[in-house]
């Protein structure tokens, strides 16, 4: 199934009668890099199921507040009456104790909030905490890797040093550390805005290096190319040569390295939340939902895997379409 | 198979009850090895009220287990609940609780000494005279010298920093400073404690203290022989003069005991020498602890912070294994606090609305429900602690809040739509957090919105709560608490809490800071007291006045679930502790 750069026309432009009717419209015709990695994402079956369940999450996220008026109620409402008091597990039995229309993914143990509510609301700040962190990454990441891979020198050895110091920190321990001592105003933010920024901050922050290392290999092999030359003969500036002919070649590889960074950073702040240092109770979010939900795994076990489902779900499906992009988007690929 | 057979067993476990209670001798039936025994159970809470399986049977290894390890089992070194309880094994102290389940093991009985602490008119000179005859594991005899530079080592608090401080506050060095016996090994600045003979030792006070007997419970008086001390090195070869010597004990690991030839039964009434050997390992997951209960590879759990959810299901779904399980208090208050220095808690109608507003059975489901977390409480003093009184000050329909009254109490404050405020709590603690959730959906219910602050336990007291200048800086109005006292009297319970007088720049228990001269007076009065009778009657009052301020809303007596494996003889459960009494046990 390979797909030559340089074929142009889809399969039905070639037909002969089109040809001879002379149908200008849909003979050939030049196709971007963008409408060939279409293309051919289109056809990777599995690659598609992942964007659909992205855009499901987001869709699902964004309209979690009206889809728990209808079925769930909301995320924060204590259920007692569901919860028996012995066990403080769900009243019924069986792996489906406490499950019913209402709560259709059951109840949490002791306090009888709803899952389902709890794991909408929570795939907000998965999503939120996933996208936004992933954006600071790509930004620092970008610039910096473009900057050490076009200058070269003294200014690549300290940016790539200074990825190299990244790298090795002991991101988690500081990630502890930091959240820890968050204050409760700071920069005009307070509460849990605050905390969603610090995290952010911190994951983003410390993420970079990794889509900066590729962006800089990637720049290093791009600047050597005939194009360059050529705009820097030209009299071009190394702005210019940056953001005009580098950056658009570039785009490629930092659709593709996003989009399995965004799973990263998603399952880094359930790993936080885990932990305690993520967003204040009671706001739901998933890792914290695994956390509470570790002591009961023995008597309220749908309470354990229905948080690690959607974690796993979510991060499968951005794993799936990135690597399907990633074949899309790559000349090289031998789809 | 255990199902099958459960009722049958329910029946049998019900004679054998009644039977040993009858005779109060040996257990009649023999444990099945590892895994059998299930169809002995005594009965549901049955070492709450009464020894299980009285039994003189010798030998055996008696297998204990804890998750945590000690902080230290130097008993000049140790504060850990569990490891005060089982310092008795390998240690004598002065006087110590005695050997009974429920209440009556509060009572403060002799040790070493031969009765408790005679006390001269002006209170503050305590004289104590040891049994004769006594030794320590390598037959040597053991004298008051020994007790007293016992409680010489703990005044070094750099080379033994973790017991609690009690002597060293108490003790009247006549304004001489002691540093401890490695800088002064002749103990010559330490004239708070005389042995006129060797068997007499005498306390000089800074001031008259009723609860000293109390307090010479603590393994801090175990005697520690001088020329065998080795400081903080001296947990690796403790001298025994209790019923058990140290063989072994590995951080980390655990403790192997055996027989102390030279311990004399006649000299101790409160301790038995039955089973050979005494095995404890430490640092096991809770979950690998239950189970090991359940199926008799282990016998007790000594750390006695209940069982885990896990097993807390099995034990109450099967009656056989019910019948093995006690579910009492351990001593320990749970409350919240509310801050009478931060506004709007300054004016008591506020502090009273959260009061009627507290859906306390909620609180209680947070922390396990009826049996493994507590009974709902509407006092400060818990009632496994001497001078408890019942009574509730803001009663509510089934503890489950009062939102009228509520709104009454908070229109009177001036705040008819309610306020915020910001609650905190011990982020490591689950079941505190979840009942700060509880407690934030119950005030919400009346218009008081509040966040939820978490910090670890460890700094809970010195950096955040416990510091009223953080509190201040951060208007926290409201914080979970939870309290176990040293010694179970009013006096241990509540002075820490509730006098004025103890509210400090960091560690401050007294997070509320109720200063409240009434109450202040009256511990005044206590030390004063020589009755004992009377003395309880008046940690009743402070109790009641306390609750009269409103700024402490107490919502559970803490209750564990706890497993006695079958095997296990002469098990109790003794409110002194909250714990089995570890002195005693043995298997059958």
């Amino acid at each position: 199934m390979t797909a030559p750069l340089d074929v142009s026309g889809t399969e039905s432009s070639a037909r002969p009668e089109a040809v001879l009717q002379g149908a200008g419209r849909q003979a050939i015709e030049g196709r971007s890099l963008g409408q060939i990695a279409w293309a051919r994402l289109r056809r990777d079956k599995v690659a598609i199921t992942g964007g659909v369940v992205i855009v499901l999450l987001i869709v699902v996220a964004v309209l979690a507040p009206v889809i728990t008026n209808v079925v769930g109620g909301p995320p924060d409402k204590f259920n007692e009456e569901l919860i028996d008091p012995t066990f403080s597990s769900p009243k019924g039995s069986g792996i489906f104790a406490g499950v019913s229309w209402e709560h259709p993914l059951g109840v949490e143990p002791v306090n009888g909030r709803d899952v389902f509510s709890r794991i909408l609301y929570g795939a907000r700040i998965s999503l939120l905490i996933g996208f936004l962190a992933t954006l600071v990454s790509v930004v620092l990441g970008v610039f910096f890797g473009v900057v050490a891979g076009y200058f070269g020198g003294w200014v690549d050895t300290l940016i790539s040093r200074i990825m190299d110091v990244f790298l090795a920190f002991p991101l988690l321990l500081f990630a502890i550390a930091l959240v820890g001592v968050v204050p409760d105003e700071a920069f005009g933010l307070s509460g849990n805005g605050l905390r969603l920024a610090v995290l952010v901050f911190i994951i983003g922050f410390f993420s970079w290096p990794y889509i900066g290392r590729i962006i800089r290999g990637q720049t290093l092999s791009l600047r050597e190319r005939e194009f360059v030359d050529a705009a820097r003969s030209l009299g071009a500036r190394s702005p210019y040569i940056l953001f005009r002919e580098l950056l658009p070649n570039l785009v490629a590889p930092i659709i593709v390295y996003s989009t399995l960074l965004i799973p990263t950073n998603i399952l880094f702040e359930a790993a936080l939340s885990f932990l305690g240092v993520g967003i204040e109770r009671p706001t739901a979010t998933w890792g914290k939902m695994l956390e509470q939900a570790v002591p009961f795994y023995s008597v309220a076990p749908l309470f354990v895997v229905v948080p690690g489902l959607a974690i796993f779900i979510t991060v499968l499906a951005f794993n799936l379409l990135g690597d399907g992009l990633r074949d899309a988007l790559d000349p090289r690929g031998t789809r | 198979m255990i199902r099958k057979n459960a009722l049958a067993a329910v029946a049998l476990g019900a004679t054998l009850a009644v039977g040993l209670s009858a005779c109060g001798g040996g257990g009649p039936a023999k444990g099945k090895g590892p895994g059998g025994g299930q169809g002995q159970g005594a009965g549901f809470n049955a070492a709450d009220k009464d020894w299980v399986n009285r039994s003189d049977k010798k030998g055996g290894t008696l297998k204990l287990v804890s998750s945590q390890d000690w902080d230290s089992p130097d008993p000049q070194n140790t504060y850990y609940a569990w490891s005060v309880n089982f310092a008795r094994v390998y240690g004598r102290q002065l006087t110590t609780f005695k050997s009974a389940p429920g209440t009556a093991g509060l009572e403060v009985v002799p040790d070493l000494a031969e009765s408790l602490g005679e006390v001269s008119p002006d209170g503050k000179t305590i004289t104590y005279r040891l049994k004769p005859g006594l030794k320590f594991d390598d037959g040597s005899p053991i004298t008051s010298k020994d007790v007293k530079y016992g409680i010489a080592r703990m005044f070094d608090r750099q080379v033994l920093p973790n017991g609690p401080d009690y002597f060293v506050l108490f003790i009247d060095n006549g304004g001489k400073k002691f540093e401890g016996p490695y800088k002064d090994k002749e103990l010559k600045n330490l004239t708070g404690i005389q042995t006129p003979d060797d068997r007499t030792i005498v306390f000089k006070l800074t001031q008259a203290f009723p609860d000293f007997d109390y307090l010479a419970t603590f393994p801090q008086t175990t005697p520690v022989p001088q020329a065998k001390d080795t400081g903080a090195k001296y947990l690796e070869k403790i001298v025994a003069s209790g019923p058990y010597k140290i063989d072994s004990y590995q951080p980390g690991k655990g403790m192997q005991l055996s027989r102390n030839p030279h311990w004399d039964p006649a000299s101790d009434p409160n301790r038995k020498q039955l089973v050979d050997k005494i095995e404890v390992q430490v640092g096991l997951n809770q979950d690998d602890i239950d189970n090991r209960l359940l199926s008799g590879a282990a016998h007790i759990d000594v750390r006695a912070v209940g069982v885990g959810p896990a097993a807390q299901a099995k034990i109450l779904a099967n009656p056989q294994l019910k019948a093995n399980a006690d579910s009492t208090f351990t001593g320990r208050l749970w409350y919240f606090t509310l801050n009478e220095k931060i506004a709007p808690f300054d004016n008591i109608e506020c502090r009273k609305a959260v009061q009627y507003a507290t859906d306390k059975v909620a609180l209680q489901t947070a922390f396990g429900g009826p049996i493994a977390g507590g009974d709902v409480a509407t006092t400060m003093l818990p009632p496994s602690v001497a001078g408890y009184q019942k009574f509730d000050l803001y009663p509510t329909p089934g503890h489950k809040g009062d939102l009228a009254k509520a709104k009454q109490h908070l229109t009177a404050c001036g705040q008819p739509n309610g306020f915020t405020t910001k609650i905190s709590a011990r982020a490591d603690r689950p079941t505190e957090m979840r009942a700060a959730e509880a407690l934030q959906q119950s005030l919400q219910k009346i218009g008081i919105q509040t966040s939820i602050k978490s910090f670890p336990s460890d700094r809970y007291f010195t950096n955040f709560a416990g510091s009223p200048a953080y509190v201040k800086k951060e208007k926290i109005g409201i914080s979970f608490h939870g309290w176990h006292a040293d010694w179970p009297t009013g006096f241990g319970f509540l002075q820490q809490l509730v006098d004025g007088r103890t509210i400090k720049a960091q560690g401050n228990t007294n997070v509320q800071e109720t200063d409240d001269p009434k109450i202040n007076a009256l511990f005044d009065q206590v030390t004063k007291t020589k009755d004992t009778t009377a003395r309880e009657k008046i940690y009743g009052q402070i109790d009641r006045l306390q609750m009269e301020r409103a700024s402490t809303v107490p919502y559970q007596y803490s209750k564990g679930l706890f497993y006695r494996n079958p095997q296990v003889a002469n098990v109790y459960f003794n409110y002194a502790y909250g714990e089995y009494d570890y002195a005693n046990l043995s298997l059958r």
